[in-house]
This record gives C-alpha cells, sequence and structure tokens, in this order.
C-alpha cells in the first residue's frame, strides 16, 4: 500500500455462467461463460483511485495496484505492509450445483415450459423461456485487515407468452430465482410457472384501457416489494443521503410513515434473491431495520459512507463487478406483515385498482417521486375486483405515500427476483409485503 | 492492442472450425477513464480495460454461444470447445448461420481520434472539476451536484467468420454528464446536462453545467397537475427515447416472431405524414455511428417510415433469411457477451424548420416535457401501451408556464405516431442509439391530481 493512502482493498471476482433460451418453438443457444478479475481500490483523503484487471498474476495485479494509487493520490511513493488476518471463508449451501446438472436437463424445463403455456390456449401465440444460472466466488482482502471470500450461486428461470386477440396482442410474464442451485425446481413447477405466465397475457386480452388520475390502490401480497423499494428504500442509502440526494436525510427518529410500517433491509435470508453472505466489501450480510413503527431508525451504509460518519458499514455495499465500484445497495426490503385481513382490504375500497404483479420502477431520490409498473392489474368497483386493465405505470412521492398506507394485510409474501439498477450497475435484490393499500396513487392510464 | 491483433486472434479460432462447422468470432476491447468530481475534489477516478471474445458455434443448423473475459490462448481454445458443445443443445434451424460478405462495401467513416488517446489524465479531472463549478455558477438556485462526471471510451472490435466475413471498428467517445439539485423555499429538483463529443476539445462543461441548472431551476415549484387530456411537446432528450422504443418494435426479428405492432402494417401510414424516421450508422455526427454491424457487415442508411408510411424492417442475417430478404446490417449485440440481435443503430427523424420556442407558440393548451420515467416499466412494446412518468411546464396559449411533476402522460404507441403535430428543426446528437428533436404530439392523457 502506497504511503498517504488512508484505505486500500483488493476484491477478486471469478464468474462462471451457463443459460439456455428458448424462443419461437425453439432452443435458440446455449451459453457459457467465464469472467474473472480483480479491482483495486485506494482511498485518499476524498478521494477514490480504482482500477481493474483480468491479468490476476503478480505483475497485472502490481500494476493495476499502481494505476489505483496514482489515481487517488496522484504522486506519493514507497510502500507499507498490512497484515492481513486469516481467511474468513463463506459459501452458500447449495443441494444441486448447477455446474454438475447436464445441459440436456435445463434444455428440458425450457421446453416443458413452452408446451405447457402453449396447451393453455389457442390465442398463446408465442412463448419465451429462459433458464440461467451463475456462480460467482469472490476474495476480499483491505488494509484493515479483512481478509474474507464467498461463494454465491444463483438460479433463475423466467418464461413470457404473447396471446393475441382481436383487441391485440398481450403479454404475461412469470419467473422465479433463488441464491440456490438446480434444486430451485423440487420447489418450483416450471410448467406451472409456464401456464401462469399464459394466463396473464390471456386476462389481458379482455384489459380496458387503465383510469387515469389519483385513487386508492391496493397491491396485492408480494407485488408492493417494488413499491417500497422506489419510494423509500433507494432514499435510505447512505450515498445520496450524504449528498443531500434524498427526500430522507436528515430524517432519522422522526415519524416518516404510519405507524404499522416496519421496513427492513436483510442480506441474510438464505434463498432469497437478494442474499449473501458477505458483501463485496468483505463485510457480513445483515438484517438492518430501516423504519420501526413509522419512525426512520437507519439508513444503509457501505465501507466508505461508513468510515466517514465513524461507523460500521449495515453490509450493503454492493457492486455488479470487479470492474466496478462498490456503493450502498439493498438486498432483500420487505414490509413486515399487518393486522388487516387482505379480503376486507378490498371489500372497504368502494373505487379503485388492484395490482396483482409490479414490473418494476424508477425513483428520483432527492424529490421522492417514483413511479412503478402495473403488469397484472384489475380496477376495483363497489369493494369488488373487477376487470382487468392495461399495462401502465403509476407515480408517487415516496415520503407522502409512506403516511397515505391505510391497510396492511398479514399475508407476507416475497415477490419476484429482481434487478435493481443504479449508476448503471445491475445487482440481484428481492422485496416482499404483504397486502396494502395506498389512500391516493396516481394512476398513468388513458381511461377517464 | 492494435486491431490487427483483435482481427487475428478472432480469424484464429475460426480457423478452428472443424469441417462443416460454421463459425463467428467477435473479440473485443476498451479502454475507459471515468472521473467523478464532488464538492472541489475528485471523488473517484477509474482507469481501466477490458477484453473478451464471444464465439458463436452453428452446427447441423444448431446454435451454441460461449464468451470469456480474456484473450490468452488457453482461454480461446476453452471457449471455442465450449460453444462447440453449446452447439449439441439447440434445436436445428434451417436458417441458422453466421454472416457471409454480401458484398456492400463499409462507410469510410473516421469513429478514432487520437487526441483522446494523447489526451492526460489531469485534464480529464480538470473537465470534471470544471462541471462540477460551472454547474454550482449556473444559478444561484442550484445547491448542490449530486453527480459531476467526465467519463471516456476507446473501444475497438474485430469480427470474423468462417464463410468469410472479417472486420474492424475502432473508435473514441467521451461525454460530461451534469446531476444537479436546485433548492428555493424548502423544495428540491433535479436537472440533468450532458455534453457529448469523439475527443475532449469537442466537450463543453459550460454548456452541460448550464442546461442542468436550467433544467433544476426551471421546475422549482412544481405541483401535481389536474388530470387531462393535451398536448406534449417532448424535449429532444425525450425523443430520443420515444423513438428507441419504436425502433425495437421495426425489427425483423419482433416481427417473424409475432411481436411487433407493425408486422401487417408494411406500405401503410403508421404515422404522421410529417414523420420521417431513419436508421442510419453511416452518419458520421450520431454518436453510435458505426460502419459495420455486429456481425461484421457494412451497416447502411434504412429509411424505415417515409412521410408516416411504413417503408422497412430491421434484419440481421439470421433474421433475413427467415425472411427471404436480404440483411440490412442491423445486427446489434451487447459486447463480447452476448450473441447478436437485431436493432437500430442510430435512428433519427428527419428534422422539420422550426425551434423549439415557435412550435410552442402554437399549442394552446400543452406540457412540454423535459424528463421521463419508467419507461422499462410502463412501456410494453408488444402490446403498444404506453404510460411514463414526466416532468415539465405547462404550456397555456403558447407561453410556457407551471411546471409540474409528479404526472404520467399516456397514450399508445401507434396513436403517438399518427398524432405527431410537428418535428422540431432541432436535431440533436444524444449518447444513445437515436438522435433527439422536438416533438409535438397531440391528445395525450395527463394523469396528476
Amino acid at each position: 500500500m502506497r504511503t498517504g493512502a488512508d484505505f486500500a482493498e483488493i476484491f477478486a471476482e471469478d464468474r462462471r455462467s451457463s443459460s439456455a433460451v428458448l424462443d419461437d418453438g425453439r432452443v435458440e443457444e446455449v451459453v457459457s461463460g467465464r469472467d474473472r478479475g480483480a479491482g483495486i481500490r485506494v482511498v485518499a483523503g476524498e478521494t477514490t483511485g480504482f482500477a481493474h484487471t483480468a491479468d490476476l498474476s503478480a505483475s497485472g495485479l502490481l500494476a493495476a495496484a499502481s494505476a489505483a494509487a496514482a489515481a487517488a493520490s496522484r504522486g506519493g511513493g514507497g510502500t507499507r505492509t498490512v497484515p492481513v488476518g486469516p481467511l474468513e471463508a463463506r459459501a452458500m449451501t447449495v443441494r444441486v450445483a448447477p455446474e454438475d446438472v447436464p445441459k440436456h436437463r435445463k434444455v428440458e424445463l425450457l421446453t416443458a415450459a413452452d408446451a405447457a403455456a402453449r396447451s393453455s390456449g389457442g390465442a398463446i401465440t408465442q412463448v419465451s423461456a429462459r433458464y440461467g444460472d451463475g456462480r460467482r466466488r469472490i476474495v476480499v482482502a483491505d488494509s484493515d485487515g479483512l481478509f474474507a471470500s464467498d461463494d454465491q450461486v444463483r438460479t433463475l428461470f423466467s418464461v413470457s407468452c404473447v396471446a393475441s386477440g382481436d383487441t391485440g396482442m398481450q403479454t404475461g410474464r412469470e419467473s422465479t430465482g433463488r441464491t440456490a442451485g438446480f434444486e430451485l425446481f423440487d420447489a418450483y413447477d416450471v410448467e406451472d410457472m409456464a401456464r401462469r405466465a399464459a394466463q396473464r397475457a390471456l386476462t389481458k386480452l379482455a384489459a380496458r384501457p387503465a383510469p387515469s388520475g389519483a385513487m386508492p390502490v391496493v397491491v396485492g401480497p408480494g407485488g408492493g416489494g417494488v413499491l417500497f423499494h422506489e419510494a423509500c428504500g433507494h432514499g435510505l442509502e447512505a450515498d445520496l443521503v450524504a449528498k443531500s440526494a434524498s427526500a430522507f436525510a436528515g430524517r432519522v427518529g422522526e415519524e416518516v410513515a404510519v405507524p404499522a410500517v416496519t421496513l427492513v433491509d436483510d442480506g441474510t435470508m438464505a434463498g432469497e434473491w437478494g442474499h449473501y453472505g458477505i458483501d463485496d466489501e468483505g463485510r457480513p450480510a445483515a438484517r438492518n431495520v430501516l423504519i420501526a413503527d413509522g419512525v426512520l431508525t437507519d439508513y444503509m451504509w457501505d465501507r466508505v459512507r461508513a468510515r466517514k460518519q465513524g461507523r460500521a458499514s449495515s453490509g450493503n455495499g454492493r457492486r455488479q463487478s470487479y470492474q466496478h465500484l462498490p456503493m450502498v445497495r439493498m438486498t432483500n426490503t420487505f414490509i413486515a406483515n399487518g393486522s388487516d385481513d387482505p379480503a376486507d382490504i378490498v371489500a372497504d375500497t368502494p373505487h379503485g385498482v388492484y395490482v396483482a404483479q409490479l414490473g418494476g420502477g424508477q425513483v428520483n431520490t432527492a424529490t421522492g417521486d417514483f413511479v412503478f409498473g402495473m403488469t397484472e392489474a384489475y380496477l376495483i368497483e363497489n369493494g369488488r375486483i373487477t376487470a382487468p386493465i392495461r399495462e401502465g405505470n403509476l407515480i408517487g412521492n415516496g415520503p407522502e405515500v409512506l403516511r397515505r398506507i391505510d391497510a396492511l394485510g398479514d399475508d407476507f409474501a416475497m415477490g419476484s427476483p429482481g434487478t435493481c439498477g443504479k449508476d448503471g450497475q445491475g445487482v440481484p435484490v428481492g422485496d416482499g409485503t404483504p397486502t396494502l393499500r395506498v389512500a391516493s396513487l396516481t394512476v398513468g392510464g388513458t381511461a377517464a | 492492442m492494435a486491431d490487427s491483433s483483435l482481427l487475428e486472434i478472432a480469424e484464429r479460432v475460426v480457423g478452428w472450425a472443424p469441417s462443416g462447422v460454421e463459425v463467428e468470432a467477435f473479440a473485443a476491447s476498451e479502454s475507459e477513464t471515468e472521473v467523478r468530481a464532488y464538492e472541489g475534489e475528485v471523488e473517484s477516478l477509474t482507469a481501466a480495460s477490458s477484453q473478451g471474445i464471444g464465439v458463436r458455434v452453428v452446427r447441423d443448423g444448431r446454435q451454441g454461444f460461449a464468451y470469456a473475459a480474456a484473450l490468452d490462448d488457453e482461454t480461446l481454445r476453452e471457449t471455442f470447445a465450449e460453444a462447440l458443445d453449446n452447439s449439441g443443445f439447440g434445436s436445428p434451424d434451417e436458417f441458422a448461420g453466421v454472416a457471409e460478405p454480401d458484398g456492400v462495401a463499409p462507410a469510410s467513416l473516421d469513429l478514432y481520434r487520437e487526441e483522446l488517446a494523447a489526451f492526460p489524465t489531469e485534464d480529464k479531472v480538470a473537465l470534471a472539476l470544471e462541471l462540477e463549478r460551472a454547474t454550482l455558477a449556473a444559478d444561484p438556485r442550484v445547491s448542490g451536484v449530486e453527480s459531476a462526471e467526465y467519463a471516456d471510451s476507446v473501444y475497438e472490435s474485430a469480427v470474423a467468420t468462417s464463410r468469410g466475413v472479417s472486420a474492424t471498428s475502432k473508435e473514441t467517445g467521451c461525454y460530461l454528464a451534469a446531476f444537479s439539485l436546485a433548492t428555493e423555499r424548502g423544495d428540491t429538483q433535479t436537472g440533468f446536462g450532458y455534453s457529448v463529443g469523439r475527443h475532449p476539445g469537442e466537450l463543453s462543461a459550460e454548456t452541460a453545467g448550464a442546461d442542468a441548472a436550467h433544467r433544476a431551476t426551471r421546475l422549482l415549484g412544481a405541483s401535481k397537475a389536474p388530470t387531462r387530456r393535451l398536448t406534449v411537446v417532448l424535449d429532444p432528450y425525450v425523443s430520443a427515447q420515444f423513438l428507441a422504443i419504436v425502433g425495437a418494435t421495426l425489427s425483423g426479428e419482433a416481427v417473424l416472431k409475432g411481436r411487433s405492432i407493425f408486422a401487417d402494417r408494411m406500405d401503410a401510414e403508421v404515422a404522421a405524414a410529417s414523420l420521417t424516421l431513419i436508421d442510419d450508422a453511416t452518419d458520421a455526427d450520431a454518436y453510435s455511428a458505426s460502419a459495420i454491424d455486429a456481425e461484421g457487415l457494412a451497416t447502411r442508411r434504412i429509411p424505415l417510415i417515409s412521410d408516416g408510411v411504413l417503408r422497412a424492417f430491421l434484419y440481421d442475417t439470421y433474421t433475413a433469411r427467415r425472411a427471404g430478404v436480404s440483411s440490412t446490417g442491423s445486427a446489434v449485440r451487447g459486447g463480447f457477451k452476448g450473441t447478436p440481435g437485431v436493432g437500430a443503430h442510430a435512428l433519427r427523424l428527419v428534422p422539420g424548420r422550426r425551434p423549439q420556442a415557435e412550435i410552442v407558440a402554437d399549442v394552446a393548451d400543452g406540457l412540454l416535457v423535459q424528463g421521463v420515467t419508467g419507461l422499462h416499466s410502463g412501456v410494453n412494446a408488444v402490446s403498444g401501451d404506453f404510460s411514463v412518468g414526466a416532468e415539465g411546464l405547462r404550456i397555456r396559449d403558447g407561453e410556457t408556464a407551471e411546471p409540474v411533476r409528479e404526472v404520467t402522460i399516456a397514450s399508445t404507441l401507434q396513436r403517438l405516431l399518427l398524432d405527431v403535430v410537428e418535428v422540431g428543426g432541432d436535431l440533436e446528437y444524444l449518447p444513445m442509439s437515436a438522435a433527439g428533436v422536438t416533438l409535438a404530439i397531440a391528445d395525450v392523457t395527463m394523469s396528476g391530481a
């Protein structure tokens, strides 16, 4: 480590992935990938220097380290030797390693899903399915003596269908992903998934244009996680808070949500899509309560932000790959159960929208304004779920929405696996909620 | 690394093809620098290079693919073997195959600037710091700069196939981007500004900073507007994102696989007569210009919609064979890790004559849209449903009026194209696969309070 630097770190990664894609009735391709390298970070004062290399030889690493040090300090010299502790190795429990599964078995999942979706009805005119697995081994060592490793395995399956009718085409999608191996398919039947995706597309053939304007919105179990991820999750990331680019900056200890809301980010949930043993700065994943009974308790932290505040990282320092700098990211973010009966929540809503499946979202953390998409939604009329409606976005303001949650069910479920994008980096995240109602959200449709 | 060596590598891999097996090798290398400034200091400086290879094998009509982020001989051999093995698991497809030379000569494009490679790191740092300073200085209401970034890239690629394709490309690009925070009376708004070029001498920190400040400050005091139908005037930055989605619906792949809303509309009026949409990667001014496509064939100028009439779809080698037409040089790929697919390279509308201010002056009741969100969650290119979050300024009697936030604008892709009332004259090249131009569209639903 160059003298003058406050902190230095090396992150090495070896990633192997395989995937298979079926589309238009054909297995289009089976793909294998190998990606390994190291990223070296040197922090001097307020400046971080970063370099990465795919050359893991001693000379390749030294060249990258010099580049990072030069970038951080643009000068200096000499070296300091830092002792590192014994390796703290972690690994996920995987029963069936995907790399040991013959490729033809992965392909068979695709063809089974295709057949099941197409048998759901003649209006199903197109099906695509994707299988993917990845094993990511990481090692982190830093100038504080940290030396830790993790072995992360993820397996994912998704099906998308197109249904065609007099009203045009509609799509339906279903996906599942776990931090697990091929045993995923003992618990999840790909044919069931395919039929659900097909049904979703078929249902929407009869969909009406979505309404427009502000109204009550009920989000089904599991679906609302995306809402909280966007409405307040990003705004509780310490890097954005530090730059005053969050509507939640300076509000720890304040009541920011109705008392029924307890928001948790938990990287320790084994099997969930956002789970890991250590984050990409070597810190163990943790369960962090962010909002307790409506009161903001803490933000999420990575190494650099925590260090400035003289506190510990919360285990939320993540990066897409060795080619990226870590930053504060969510893991599995969820709202704990409330006490309302989900059926009553709908029955008590005279007029509004019921969102059964959400399709991602986006937030401007500085203003708190966020959108999220509805990919399966229905009208609520006189306390009953009625006609399906076409796709669109809903828009709201995070701090306002947290105060407008007026019902929270007791039917908690995790939602679909997601990829969260921030500053051009994508990382796997999970989320979950019980059924909930927001008293007023703006539905972005075209109907009166 | 000189481009001859990338091509040598690609050709060496292709040379391993056993008899009767088709192989395509795509090798790429990239050097990048990124500098982020924050509060007068360098927040981070990243200097990195990366390289890799993607190998596609077609054996008995079955396709396999493998990639690796290294170019040493052992990795190349492993990757080739893995792609060959993977090909055993694909479904046979009579149209599958790698590209072969089609006699179209690549345009002569000079997309590489030695000035960028020679530009000292210290000067890149200075540009990022200057961008932050310019953003803060542009308006006293700018309270902070969330990010001020300089980024550049030197990118080289080579593609070779066992059917005789052998092509290379080399290009430089750089940009400045600022994201500003403006605060007044407890209200905070944000704004984005950028400047793009092939070398740093073409960048203007002043312009990018002033735009970021202007976009944030003009939204101060914004509120949610009542729901109504009105005319939207899309800023070039917004219309470019809209065009990129339209481009996806015109891919031959979407057409062949029954996922295009325009599949049966060839030679039909699909847009207002004022609209002519072209995909032209041979336009050297486009940020995404390229003389060759991702399969190594020459790119070309493709009029997709002419005076409102649908005239062409985009094809790569596979989709062209399947459709019984010729490739339009429209193969795209997300780097060496992906197989080629079909997509637009550099979309643009043929510009009209008037500047944005004159177009706004003709709108009695409208919304000038400066930013949209949720394009990935609220737009479905298969069904055509279009609903996005929007912010901007209300237009009343030809004048821009109060700022608006937390609303959505919604229609369908089909309706939006037909409802275009005017294409502006302010063509603007952006760091994406479409150029922007002011676009006025009537009868769009704005959902708000």
